[in-house]
């Protein structure tokens, strides 16, 4: 992310004109707290709903019994993948510097799709098969390695950590906007923040994944309703597409004073093609590999689900390039999105243009389906790391006998304790750190890339290999991306570095991947030459394709009195043994 | 169809799949040369080529999935699991998987309906 360039003055003809910081907005507020009461008691009732035996069980309480069809799974990814941040972070970046920041969310979530189709449904089939609930379970079964699935495991976790932060750094520009979350007193300031997350903290643990399926429904009609009508009244109200594309290239071939360069591109400068493209595609490569993308996609009923859902998911996608736009239509309304501190704070750029363009209700629905925006995924996003601390850190660690009673009571403790680290982190830390760490967590989750996807269509790779590749891949992305500065902070500054031999900037993550892939190659080549054990292999060819009535493998041998299987133990899941 | 060896993948249409294949690979193809749509012109009403042409492919992508996903549904018809232990889950498992060079694995038997186990 970017600092704020001053907001240009030029108002354009009927649009009214910006009243950043003009108090509380009473009916505004009043529609989002009435709006996010109804969302509370949803999440409640959501325990009872689909209901089948009892809540005591990942499968349960994790993957909403993993019985979702196709449309709850397209609400509850479109609501798990399109979060609040997003809504605040792409027009912020739009508006402050151009394309080439914001508008890459579009191509980026154009390709995930055909990206995801290509391989989601093995992973789906696999995990079906074998009970896996993560894709450090899944990693775990075919490559029969603990260190690799606990490197895969900690990455998804540490990754995910700062995103459910961000959720509540969505919520805090609302609530900004709004007229509170200003003054010195930090209870008041953040009293509202406080209470959202009690909320929401308690519906997840008595609901699971339900909740946040029950109330995507709500958040993704909320967002669609206001983005439509957005894109729809707003333009004509501030003079037109014509005028704001023109009042974008005005705005952004100004020169910032600091640097003597331009503050942005209304296109993608030559120089920025490269970065524009890894962009897209490392994004779009790292978004399912994210534990809450994965537990979303297993939740799903059937194999076929999450191709069908590649095929209607697009239709955020088109929303979201609406909303990208939306920071350029705000550059056109002469939108003036300054903090309670008095500072110029882009983030603040789509709840202000609201504020100042929409009637004081609408307003109140649009910031309602920003915070609600940010409930989805933060449920989700939770249930996940939940989820992979459970099976393959307790479980696989720590308490490997547990029960699948005991596996859903510490899931749901720790989403308790992950979401009590988010709000404790963008509470007493600065917002920049979140989005800092969130950056780099992009990085890190990619870098799992090769051990899942590549682990999905062949066992080649050997698991030494994968874990060196990643440690790698780790090491040079975070090194990388502590070399970039920005103007808002001196290092995390950017997500993109010179690429080796091609000599462009590009998307670090990507960069790592392919230096990740390399690494995995050769080492597997020299490791299989001196023939070190790749490990055993859970999996066989026909758990990639199984579906929603095939039979499940059973890891515990009925028979234990089976002496082969006494044998084979020492691999066996339910054994500790080191791998 | 029946089911015969767990080592191997259920038969599809070599053709047809390649035919998804390319299908998914269109709409990623289309948006990597950034310079051809990175213009403003020919533009669409008051819309830059640049925010259209992006635009336009996100129905594009929603199309080629559609008939990818079609294509895929035909190109590799189902096969049933029978719910009795076979090939890698019976008693000599382990042998015909290919690359084995650990010891062989766990003796996994299939069962149905065994509901409150750890899958």
């Amino acid at each position: 992310m970017t600092t704020a360039t001053p907001a240009l003055a030029a108002l354009a003809g009927k649009a009214n004109p910006s009243h950043p910081n003009d108090g509380v907005h009473v009916v505004a507020l009043s529609i989002l707290i009435i709006v996010f009461v109804v969302v509370a008691v949803m999440g409640f009732l959501a325990s009872r709903w689909r209901r089948t035996t009892s809540m005591d069980s990942l499968d349960e309480w994790g993957l909403g019994g993993r019985s979702f069809g196709t449309w709850i799974t397209w609400f509850l990814l479109g609501g798990d993948l399109y979060t609040a941040y997003t809504f605040v972070a792409v027009p912020a970046a739009m508006f402050a510097t151009g394309a080439v920041a914001g508008f890459f969310a579009v191509p980026y979530t154009i390709v995930a799709y055909p990206i995801i189709f290509f391989f989601m449904s093995r992973l789906w089939s696999v995990s079906h098969r074998h009970g896996y609930v993560t894709s450090a379970d899944f990693v775990r079964g075919r490559y029969g390695s603990r260190s690799l699935s606990l490197a895969i495991a900690i990455t998804g976790f540490v990754a995910t950590m700062p995103y459910i932060a961000l959720q509540l750094v969505g919520i805090q520009a609302v609530l900004e906007v709004a007229g509170i979350g200003g003054g010195s007193n930090w209870l008041a300031k953040d009293a509202p923040l406080f209470v959202a997350f009690l909320v929401l903290a308690a519906y997840t643990y008595t609901s699971g994944l339900r909740a946040p399926a029950v109330i995507a429904f709500v958040k993704d009609i909320l967002i669609y309703l206001v983005i439509i009508v957005a894109v729809i009244y707003l333009p004509s109200k501030v003079g037109g597409w014509d005028h704001i594309f023109h009042a974008t290239q005005e705005k952004m071939a100004t020169k910032n004073p600091k640097t003597g360069k331009p503050t942005g591109s209304l296109l993608v400068p030559h120089s920025s093609q490269w970065a524009y493209v890894t962009l897209a595609f490392g994004s779009a490569m790292a978004l399912f590999m994210y534990p809450h993308s994965i537990t979303a996609v297993l939740s799903s009923k059937s194999r076929g689900t999450i191709r069908k859902n590649a095929a209607i998911l697009p239709a955020y996608s088109f929303v979201l390039a609406l909303l990208a736009l939306l920071g350029w239509v705000a550059i056109a309304a002469g939108t003036k999105p300054i903090g309670s501190d008095g500072k110029p704070n882009p983030q603040l750029v789509v709840p202000q243009l609201f504020a100042d363009q929409f009637p004081s209700w609408f307003a109140g629905l649009a910031f309602a389906a920003i915070a609600i925006g940010a409930l989805v995924p933060a449920a989700i996003m939770s249930i996940a790391a939940a989820n992979t601390f459970t099976r393959n850190i307790y479980k696989e660690w720590l308490k490997p006998d547990a029960t699948v009673a005991q596996e859903a009571k510490v899931s749901k403790l720790v989403s308790l304790v992950v979401k009590v680290f988010a709000l404790g982190f963008v509470l007493t830390m600065d917002k920049q750190n979140a989005i800092n760490l969130q950056l780099l967590g992009g990085i890190w989750i990619l870098q799992t890339f090769p051990a899942i996807v590549i682990g999905l269509y062949t066992r080649w790779l050997h698991r030494w290999a994968l874990l060196a590749g990643w440690a790698v891949a780790m090491v040079y992305g975070t090194y990388k991306a502590y070399g970039v500065s920005s103007p808002a902070t001196k290092h995390f500054g950017g997500s993109n570095a010179v690429i080796p031999i091609i000599g462009k900037l590009g998307y670090i993550a990507l960069t790592a991947v392919v230096i990740n892939v390399v690494i995995a190659v050769v080492l597997t080549a020299l490791l299989r030459a001196v023939k070190v054990p790749a490990g055993a292999d859970e999996t066989v060819a026909i758990d990639y394709f199984v579906d929603e009535d095939d039979p499940r493998a059973q890891r515990y041998d009925p028979n234990p009195f089976d002496e082969e299987s006494i044998a084979a133990d020492s691999v066996g899941r339910h054994k500790a043994s080191p791998a | 169809m029946a089911f015969d060896n767990p080592d191997k993948a259920p038969p599809a249409n070599t053709g047809l799949l390649i035919a998804a294949g390319i299908l998914l690979v269109i709409p990623m193809a289309a948006l990597v040369p950034v310079g051809l749509y990175s213009k403003i012109d020919p533009k669409l009403g008051a819309f830059p080529f640049f925010v259209w042409y992006q635009m336009l492919w996100v129905f594009l992508c929603a199309g080629c999935t559609s008939l990818a996903y079609v294509i895929v549904k035909k190109a590799r018809p189902h096969v049933a699991l029978p719910a009795e232990p076979e090939g890698r889950h019976s008693a000599d498992h382990g042998v015909a998987v290919a690359e084995k060079t650990a010891s062989p694995d766990p003796a996994d038997a299939t069962d149905l309906g065994k509901d409150g186990d750890r899958s």
